[in-house]
């Protein structure tokens, strides 16, 4: 028998490759709605977790915003996410990233891949 | 135009809206059901249509089933429901009720059997508060508490108590209907329905 729900998924799934993983610095294009207005936000921070998978995959973003720091969690496959920039690619040696949360400073930095 | 539609649970997912909201639904995989046996006015007295859902082997059907099937020349089919039409007359037996009964936006009302739970307590079975978890409490959590009054000197008939609960009949009203596929024959509904992946739903059209 066919997998109907699998199928179902695979066609909500966003057909191009988006590669990113923890630890690396992206800008998320988010298309808001307001009213009737539309606009594109940007938010640009670490990538901290990525979680479920398919089509339910969402993803994790931290950034340190005039001290206060801000996580924001996004539908990976949402419509209204416009694009995904990776700017730097993060060297980790977990997948999730939350020892961020309770660091300040030059340790709350994730080191560079080269 | 017929009433409802037969159909089996798949399992839920999630879609997403154009407006890019996550809606939860559960897939139902629904007909293609075949007419069976017509109830007509002049006959029976009101109009009807029989639907069968689910072809299964020869000997998976009993007997006085498989010749009822047998009369109106109907494959042998699992499960066998009747559901109203305004005129019964314009169906012949053998033809095929689809999903495009349904379109998007619909509300249909959808009848399942819950799944089982077993011996459950009256906090699960009946919403309990159970006893307090402090203040000296001790063997006295999960109880059912008073019995009820004491003059009675008996306790009265449809108390709450704990006992087997689910695999009961359940009518679940108002279901949104958010996508329908001809061609898998798919309905997908907003939220949760009663029963177990595999188990028989009957989705009939709201009011």
């Amino acid at each position: 028998m066919v997998d109907y729900i699998k199928q179902l998924e695979e066609e909500q799934s966003k057909k191009e490759n988006i590669e990113f993983a923890p630890g690396d610095t992206v800008e998320v294009h988010q298309k808001i709605i307001e009213g009737t207005r539309e606009r594109v936000q940007v938010f640009k921070g670490v990538v901290i977790a990525k979680k479920h998978g398919g089509s339910k995959e969402t993803f994790t973003v931290r950034k340190i915003s005039k001290g206060v720091g801000i996580e924001k969690v996004f539908q990976l496959h949402s419509p209204n996410i416009v694009k995904i920039v990776t700017i730097t690619k993060g060297k980790t040696r977990r997948a999730k990233l939350y020892y961020l949360r309770d660091r300040i400073g030059k340790t709350s930095k994730v080191k560079e891949k080269r | 135009m017929v009433a409802g539609i037969l159909g089996e649970k798949l399992g839920m997912t999630r879609i997403f809206a154009k407006n890019g909201e996550s809606i939860p639904v559960t897939v139902i995989l629904a007909g293609p059901c075949q007419v069976i046996q017509k109830k007509t006015i002049e006959k029976d007295g009101y109009n009807a249509v029989q639907l069968g859902f689910k072809e299964v082997k020869e000997k998976k059907v009993s007997k006085p089933i498989a010749s009822h099937l047998n009369k109106y020349k109907v494959k042998p089919i699992k499960h066998i429901r009747e559901f109203k039409v305004n005129d019964s007359n314009k169906y012949s037996s053998g033809a095929e009720v689809k999903v495009d009964i349904f379109k998007e936006g619909d509300k249909v009302d959808i009848v399942g059997i819950s799944k089982g739970k077993g011996f459950a307590g009256a906090i699960k079975r009946h919403n309990f508060s159970g006893g307090p978890k402090t203040h000296g409490q001790k063997e006295y959590f999960r109880s059912v508490g008073s019995m009820g009054a004491t003059d009675a000197a008996r306790v009265f008939k449809g108390k709450k108590l704990p006992g087997h609960m689910g695999t009961d009949r359940v009518t679940v009203k108002n279901i949104e209907v958010i996508k329908i596929n001809l061609e898998r024959n798919l309905i997908l509904v907003r939220g949760s329905v009663p029963g177990a992946k595999g188990a028989l739903l009957v989705i009939n059209i709201n009011g």
